[in-house]
């Protein structure tokens, strides 16, 4: 099947493209309108966002016109590059990089290449059983035993979160659900839009409307206002899509509430970690976003849950 | 045909690529001035990092001083040495004090480059910056007007440590600090310790 010539497919890229181009006049004229040095910032940084959209969604839409190949591969790039943000901020040790060498170049590749051939049961348990397995061995064999246990820990939870997390996004490719054959592709690109847009809509109503922080400690721009509003109507957007899925549009409400929780969840503990570690952001590789595991830590969180409830009640 | 400006070119996108390395200029800007950049030593990629990090302009007049032992080996290295990175050969039986090591990277500033230099003589385990061999102090005495500018390199022994063939590509940095210069009546030691102190500044402020 050619996806871009599904009319729902080219229905939901053209709401995209509309949307981007409505962004992107609001971002003109508010740069235009607004003179105050300390909003001017404000507005950069959300002209520099409004940019870097396009250029993600240009990306993201030609790897999924090539169907699935291009899905998997352009996940596990991003998967690749998340992964080197996470370590790099982790400290290690010496005795980590034999052990490393094999998170980067054997466990990420594989846990892709199972997504591209399709083999659901290793993909499910690979990183969990196997490489959660070897990684503290091969530490071990290296004979560094200080923080040991917090070493391993973290080489697995990059693994985790970095890899293992997303792939599950390609791997709705792989679902096969009664009469929604091969039109997988839609599926991940409604968790996307879902997943993406209550980010964005918590950013818009935390920046107009925001008042009241949730974790003052934590991160300081997670507002209650902003965060319900955006869950609220990313939820309905992510209902009015209901004819893209095989949900029912009840079913896609409470999904896509599910997504935009999970979502928010993801972002609270990546902040957590990021102040743990004492920094702002992951990585400086997305103009106005920061490094790409800020601008995808709720999908680490909404791809997996999303994938097993469709997996549970619709194969 | 000369194939060695093509190589040098991917050779600097390679390296960008793996270490991930952007040069941040937080004392210095790039420019054409000559200078003397010296950096703390902890894998074999520091050499090419700071090579690569150079805008391609100041990168063609800027020479690595590197090892001989090392690079002058017959075949690939010598012509990524001599030829692409245009490294300047030292022996370093003495470290950078070695007399005749010391008088060819004389020869090299009055000849206009600038250079690469790691003043801690050898590879450290990336933890700590190690005590400077002289030959620095002997280049401010005697070149009073090339810049000396501290470049603190963090993480390249996390990407490739010693001892380790095979890079791990983490995100790597390399900071470019204010330039020194020898202050009027500094002796050797005190003038060390203040290029050390520069360099183990720019580690603590990234």
């Amino acid at each position: 099947m050619n996806l871009l010539t599904d009319p729902e497919m080219l229905l939901l890229l053209g709401g995209i493209g509309g949307l981007l181009t409505l962004s992107s006049l609001i971002g003109w004229a508010l740069d235009r309108r607004v003179r105050e040095a300390p909003a001017r910032l404000v507005i950069a940084n959300l002209n520099a966002r409004i940019r870097s959209w396009w250029i993600m969604t240009a990306v993201f839409v030609a790897a999924l016109a090539t169907g699935g190949i291009g899905s998997v591969i352009l996940f596990a790039l991003t998967s690749f590059i998340a992964l080197r943000e996470f370590i790099t901020l982790t400290p290690t040790h010496r005795a980590d990089h034999r052990t490393l060498f094999w998170a980067f170049f054997i466990f990420a590749p594989v846990q892709y290449l199972l997504v591209g051939i399709q083999w659901y049961g290793l993909f499910a348990i690979f990183i969990p059983v196997y490489a959660f397995l070897f990684i503290p061995l091969r530490s071990a064999l290296a004979g560094d035993t200080e923080d040991f246990l917090a070493r391993t820990a973290k080489i697995q939870w990059g693994l985790m979160i970095a890899v293992y997390c997303v792939s599950h996004a390609p791997a709705l490719l792989m679902l096969e659900i009664p009469g929604y054959q091969g039109e997988g592709a839609k599926l991940l690109l409604y968790l996307i839009i879902v997943v993406q847009l209550s980010d964005v809509l918590q950013y818009v109503f935390g920046k107009t409307l925001g008042k009241h922080r949730i974790v003052p400690r934590l991160s300081p721009n997670k507002t209650w206002e902003g965060t319900v509003g955006g869950i609220v109507a990313a939820t309905l957007v992510g209902t009015l899509l209901w004819w893209v899925t095989p949900f029912t549009p009840w079913a896609a409400a409470v999904i896509a509430l599910l997504i935009c929780l999970t979502g928010f969840a993801g972002g609270l503990v990546m902040s957590a970690i990021k102040r743990d570690r004492g920094v702002k952001d992951f990585g400086t590789l997305i103009e106005g976003h920061g490094g790409i595991l800020d601008r995808i830590d709720s999908l680490c969180f909404a791809a997996p849950v999303f994938f097993h409830v469709v997996r549970y009640y619709y194969t | 045909m000369n194939t060695a400006p093509a190589a040098a070119r991917l050779l600097a996108g390679l390296t960008r690529l793996i270490t991930g390395v952007r040069a941040q200029w937080a004392g210095a800007a790039p420019t054409t001035a000559q200078r003397v950049y010296y950096a703390n030593h902890s894998s074999h990629l520091d050499t090419l990092v700071i090579w690569a990090s150079l805008p391609a302009p100041l990168r063609a007049r800027t020479r690595p001083v590197a090892a001989a032992d090392y690079w002058d080996r017959p075949g690939l290295r010598r012509w990524l040495a001599c030829q692409v990175l245009n490294a300047l050969l030292v022996e370093r039986a003495g470290g950078c004090g070695s007399r005749e090591a010391l008088r060819r990277i004389d020869e090299s500033l009055a000849a206009g480059d600038s250079l690469i230099l790691f003043p801690e003589g050898t590879r450290g385990d990336g933890t700590t910056v190690g005590e400077l061999k002289p030959g620095l102090y002997f280049v401010a005495r005697q070149r009073p007007t090339v810049e000396l500018v501290p470049v603190y390199l963090q993480d390249l022994s996390r990407i490739l440590p010693k001892g380790e063939v095979l890079p791990v590509p983490l995100l790597g940095s390399a900071t470019f600090g204010a330039p020194l210069a020898l202050a009027p009546g500094e002796d050797r030691h005190a003038f060390l310790q203040r290029a050390r102190a520069a360099l183990i500044g720019l580690g603590a402020r990234g």
